[in-house]
């Protein structure tokens, strides 16, 4: 077994400067590894605040951490060389929550599939550029017929993001660091993306650290859940265990949050207990005294 | 019961140079005082126009072209400019998706509130405006000490609770709620959905409640409005719209739902084991993080 990507104790802090009283714990001691051979979806869940999206990006190699480090293939991100962490940018993809703001609206969607090919010089004629592309629009999906040649607006929010799946599926990453990739989605095209990502896994082998807020469709896709609270991980297991079994507070008071489709079943009931008291408090409280939430 | 609010053959337009767009084709609903309708569509269905259509705050070249809207029995389309300005805040108010963004940066919580009554007709002396301000803030569920505050000094769902305080501070008949929830985190929507739920409760106002999410429409609203281009293809009471949901495209929102209950077998997860080991370099940890670690 071969480690292909690790954060080892990661810290990352902002603040403190000279003009600043108190720095910001945006992540604390994390600490994840994801393996070469064998790909896994992990969720990463949390809400504002939680050092998701920090730890997305030091993922990336967007943000250095404050302490701890950063490995790819066993090496200290920061000593790579540059040829290590040009296959590190290959080998990494990210699919980001925004799927206009990606996009140049004065460029056709093409520009963002032509670009990798040139820059990592996949293709040696045009021809083959076009056949790459083609068939990385009909493995998400998408014809290519009806996308190539269109401006961004002219997609749906659906559609621009398969087409940033497909865009990372040319180059054949080993990870995907997907941040929120289908909140900004409608419900019913959400679907489509998330069985893009999961196909990925299945038929590429490429490993999803899925990032979001949303508990229930971490619980439908990963096969792995990380719950974090304020930049501490407070819940990590199964995705059945987490969300059946929740032993941490914070856990159970997400999962009590989440609107149920039932209008027979009364929200949050979980959070009342057995003497119809409201347990949302004490749940607040003993996390508190735990440590682990701050006031 | 002479309905509240009474909406028939409602039709706006949005002017293109390719023709109108017609955002709005046909909508007729009605509401008795008291009453929760939930208004639920994906971008685009046609939702906020309504919402917008009602306050008559379509902004040009958008037109209301065709329809009648009462409100109480008055013609809302009918009034003048400055009659339909003062009924909105008095009788009808909305809440938007933004709303925290709708706050004055420059003016304490207590002067945006006070000028809101004023202009709406409600001159308080100093103490009788403390009175209502408090049991506002009562209402509402926020410390008395945030009237002297900035925005900028409030959280997301501080300021969510600011606009619906200042909604409902001349007791509305109709509150419009378009999103309300949408921005913030789960945990906070449930607590600020509550708080709608006890306001609607002290108040009797109707409230309309327009989302995206079928589980906030299960546990707030009495009736459902399902919106598709434009048009209503379904409106029942909520528990036979769960139970007995007719249109397809009802059904089809409801599908995409991801649910907390039981993963689905859907091909894509089936056979994933869950076992293998994606934290740290050893095996996972059986149980959350020690308490101790998390801090």
């Amino acid at each position: 077994m071969s480690t292909l990507l690790e954060l080892r104790n990661v810290t990352k802090t902002f603040g403190g400067g000279l003009f600043q009283q108190s720095e910001k714990v945006a992540l604390r001691d994390f600490s994840f590894a994801i393996d070469s051979e064998k790909p896994l979806i992990t969720a990463v869940v949390g809400e504002s605040g939680s050092g998701k999206t920090t730890m997305a990006q030091m993922m990336l190699g967007l943000e250095t951490p404050t302490s701890g480090e950063v490995l790819y293939k066993g090496q200290d991100l920061r000593h790579c060389s540059r040829r290590e962490k040009r296959s590190f940018r290959r080998d990494l993809q990210a699919i980001l929550q925004d799927p206009f703001g990606v996009y140049n609206s004065f460029y056709k969607v093409d520009h963002v599939l032509t670009t990798p090919i040139t820059k990592f010089g996949l293709a040696k004629s045009r021809d083959e550029a076009q056949h790459l592309i083609e068939q990385a629009l009909l493995a998400v999906g998408l014809r290519p017929e009806d996308t190539l040649g269109r401006y961004p607006h002219q997609l749906s929010g659906g559609q621009r993001q398969r087409t940033m799946v497909a865009r990372t599926l040319l180059l054949r990453p080993k990870v995907i660091v997907a941040d929120e990739p289908v909140s900004m989605i409608d419900a019913s095209l959400r679907v489509t993306v998330l069985d893009n990502l999961l196909q990925l896994k299945r038929e590429f082998g490429i490993s999803l650290v899925y990032i979001t807020h949303d508990l229930a469709t971490a619980y439908q896709i990963s096969d792995h859940i990380i719950v974090l609270y304020r930049g501490d991980v407070v819940e990590a297991g199964n995705p059945e265990q987490v969300v059946k079994h929740p032993e941490h507070p914070y856990t159970k008071l997400l999962i009590g949050s989440i609107p149920l489709p039932d209008p027979e079943r009364r929200w949050g009931d979980d959070l009342i207990d057995g003497n119809g008291g409201n347990v949302e408090h004490l749940i607040l409280e003993s996390a508190e005294r735990a440590g682990s939430l701050r006031p | 019961m002479r309905p509240i609010l009474e909406v028939s053959d409602l039709e706006v337009h949005y002017p293109t140079p390719r023709g109108p767009l017609v955002a709005v084709n046909g909508v007729s609903f009605a509401l008795q005082p008291g009453e929760r309708l939930g208004l639920i569509g994906e971008s685009g269905s046609g939702k906020s126009t309504i919402a917008l259509a009602i306050m008559r705050l379509i902004k040009p070249p958008g037109e209301i072209i065709g329809g009648r809207i009462h409100l109480d029995g008055v013609d809302l389309l009918a009034l003048s400019e400055e009659a339909m300005r003062q009924r909105r805040l008095a009788e009808v108010a909305l809440v938007t998706q933004g709303a925290m963004n709708s706050l004055n940066p420059v003016a304490r919580i207590r002067r945006q509130i006070r000028d809101g009554m004023r202009a709406h007709g409600l001159k308080l002396s100093k103490s009788a405006f403390d009175d209502r301000l408090a049991e506002l803030f009562h209402l509402v569920d926020l410390r008395p000490e945030v009237a002297e505050l900035y925005p900028h000094e409030l959280s997301g769902g501080m300021k969510q609770r600011v606009c619906i305080a200042t909604a409902i501070s001349l007791r509305p008949k109709l509150i419009i709620a378009d999103e309300p929830t949408s921005a913030l985190d789960v945990v906070v929507q449930r607590r600020i959905m509550q708080t709608l739920d006890r306001v609607q409760g002290e108040l009797q106002s109707a409230v309309v409640l327009i989302g995206h999410d079928m589980g906030l429409m299960a546990q707030f609203a009495d009736r459902v409005a399902v919106m598709r281009a434009g048009v209503i293809v379904e409106l029942k009471g909520v528990k036979e719209l769960f139970a007995n949901p007719s249109h397809p495209y009802t059904r089809l929102l409801m599908d995409s739902l991801p649910s907390l209950d039981q993963r689905e077998p859907s091909p894509a997860t089936a056979g994933v084991t869950t076992t293998a080991p994606p934290l740290g370099n050893g095996a996972p940890p059986a149980s959350p993080v020690p308490v101790e670690n998390a801090r």
